[in-house]
């Protein structure tokens, strides 16, 4: 189940958001009862001056950070934000958020694409996060994004994989990973993302907001482990009308 | 502009029929519409409230995480020019002692608060364009920008091109309340000064977001009108206007509410803790993303008990005197704090609540 993202070997396809928990001391048992690899911070909330926890101080050594530039309004923005951010962490992966709706949070496709190809003229490992279009896939796809995270729906909205028609063609026709990021709010949304094809997720609001976090985080981790062996494994077509057990065309033989 | 839309507004509001039938379909709506938003405004039930608070629970949740992000207000200079008569500022408050700080004594007092752990601040002035100048203000953010990566002024209300000037120097927010959307009241209650001019302080928020500005707050100060629903209905207007018009600017909202005992001129509208607490959520409901402040203005029971219940924003440990973090000063404040607690304490409760307290939202870049 091993897979490649920017040169690196990961086993665990969920990644985790971090921005709504309650607490950040949380994060070791997460990380501890899923063996998720990958956790996003956003630059914005990062603080170590502040007499409060700090995120950085729950993070164990051999977990990669992808810090996000969530606030910036164009790509100008996003790409300081990212610079500042990798700065701080020491990483070179990069979520460039950049939303000009603060009613949808959806995302400026063009900018981020506009983003993206100057920080990966840097060498940043550029992980761009989209409204579904494979347009947009593609031309991230030949800046050379490490992957591209469409949203499954709206942030917060826990709406589930309301874009499929849009996912689709992406993770279909697109060579890097696809990342679904965005709207899954609970673990069949999850499995349904794996099975889609999706090569990871990234949750954050469901788990979060939830009673108990960490359980949340491991009802997670085992539906996108079912939905990608499900989808290793070819998953079937749903009909519409029942299949006739013996074969309509048997009498020819 | 919002003109037009405030003068449609309010006819709409003039001619709207609370009938309260149907009120549960409210809670099963993603969407809700303004019309929805002034039946709940206007609603009495208890049980309903209940509901409205579980609703604008669960959406605070959901869209704003976990987490309270908190924010000092520093009062720079009292100097006023006008006569609002319900401020403790006003100039026809002879009695107060008017001050300015000089810029050391404000680098002193935001250290203060850097110390604190505090992240943004509030820069606050009294309307007075000579003790408290364009430049005075300008010298203030450029301090500031030293300590914090998130900067607002609430002062009077400025021209595109003074915004734009300050934007340039680093200043990320706008706070401005237009107290009362009634402008026949707002006449009588501003008795001079350049407040007096209506149109030119509801306008502001669009003239700082043409300059550049990445959030404003908004709201109107329960108690002035005994009509309070009118207000806070068209307080969540204007902020719904501004958030469809700059969708990539941050909209808040707040809900300051005078206090008995600050009353200056004899108030016959304080607004009930039941009332507030069905504004906050209801405005949640209706506009699910926008940021929701409260003060310290309001007392701990109230304050702790809103935490999760839709509010985002919250200032801690604040002073309303000018010079008040570093000076003992026994002066009065622009108005009365109600919660007296600490910033770690704060901290405490927030942290009991089950949230995150955050001090910062923004990336000094």
């Amino acid at each position: 189940m091993e897979f490649e993202i920017a040169g690196k070997k990961l086993k665990s396809r969920l990644f985790i958001g971090t921005g709504k928990l309650p607490t950040y001391k949380v994060i070791p048992e997460i990380i501890k009862k899923t063996g998720v690899e990958v956790l996003t911070v956003a630059v914005r909330r990062i603080n170590p001056e502040a007499k409060i926890e700090n995120i950085l101080d729950y993070i164990p050594d051999n977990i990669t950070i992808m810090v996000n530039t969530s606030g910036a309004r164009n790509a100008e923005e996003a790409i300081k934000i990212a610079k500042a951010g990798s700065e701080i962490i020491g990483t070179k992966w990069i979520k460039i958020e950049i939303e000009a709706d603060t009613r949808y949070l959806a995302p400026d496709n063009e900018e981020t694409v506009k983003a993206t190809e100057i920080l990966v003229k840097q060498g940043f490992f550029v992980f761009p996060y989209i409204t579904p279009d494979l347009i947009t896939a593609k031309k991230l796809e030949k800046s050379g994004a490490a992957a591209v995270m469409p949203l499954g729906s709206f942030i917060g909205t826990n709406k589930g994989i309301t874009c499929k028609t849009l996912l689709r063609p992406i993770i279909e026709e697109v060579n890097i990973p696809v990342i679904i990021d965005a709207g899954i709010g609970r673990p069949s949304h999850a499995a349904e993302a794996m099975e889609l094809g999706a090569d990871a997720v990234l949750v954050n609001t469901a788990i979060a907001i939830a009673k108990n976090p960490v359980n949340m985080a491991i009802a997670i981790d085992m539906a996108v482990k079912a939905g990608r062996l499900a989808f290793e494994n070819g998953i079937l077509a749903e009909r519409e009308y029942a299949e006739p057990s013996s074969p309509l065309t048997d009498f020819l033989k | 502009m919002f003109k037009e839309i405030l003068q449609k507004e309010k006819e709409f509001f003039l001619n709207f029929k609370n009938y309260d039938n149907h009120i549960n379909d409210i809670f099963i709506k993603e969407k809700i519409t303004k019309q929805d938003f002034l039946k709940l405004l206007f609603n009495e039930d208890d049980l309903i409230l209940e509901k409205m608070a579980l609703e604008s629970k669960i959406i605070t949740d959901k869209f704003f995480g976990k987490t309270i992000l908190l924010y000092a207000p520093l009062y720079i200079s009292n100097y006023c020019e006008n006569e609002c008569v319900y401020c403790g500022f006003s100039a026809l408050n002879r009695e107060l002692k008017r001050k300015k700080l000089k810029l050391e004594e404000i680098e002193k007092e935001m250290i203060i608060l850097k110390e604190k752990s505090f992240n943004t601040i509030l820069l606050l002035t009294g309307d007075d364009r000579i003790n408290s100048d364009i430049d005075y203000i300008a010298e203030a953010i450029k301090i500031a920008k030293k300590y914090f990566s998130e900067i607002l002024i609430e002062i009077y209300a400025l021209t595109y091109e003074e915004y734009k000037y300050l934007v340039e120097l680093g200043l990320t927010g706008l706070t401005i309340y237009q107290e009362t959307y009634d402008e026949k009241l707002y006449d009588k209650l501003h008795l001079a000064g350049p407040k007096k001019n209506f149109n030119f302080r509801l306008e502001a928020p669009d003239r700082a977001a043409k300059a550049g500005i990445k959030e404003i707050n908004i709201g109107c100060l329960l108690g002035l009108n005994k009509n309070a629903v009118f207000d806070v209905y068209l307080t969540a207007i204007h902020a719904d206007y501004l958030l469809r018009k700059y969708p990539d600017i941050e909209i808040s909202i707040s809900y300051p509410r005078i206090q008995p005992a600050e009353a200056k001129i004899k108030i016959e509208n304080f607004v009930s803790d039941r009332n507030f607490l069905r504004y906050i959520t209801a405005t949640r409901i209706f506009l699910q993303r926008v940021g929701l402040n409260v003060s310290t203005r309001e007392k701990e029971i109230i304050r702790d008990n809103l935490i999760g219940l839709g509010i985002t924003k919250m200032s801690a440990g604040s002073k309303t005197t000018v010079g008040g973090y570093h000076l003992n000063t026994k002066d009065k404040g622009q108005f009365e704090i109600s919660d007296k607690r600490s910033v770690e304490e704060i901290i405490e409760v927030i942290i009991k609540k089950g949230y995150r307290p955050e001090f910062t939202n923004w990336v000094k870049i």
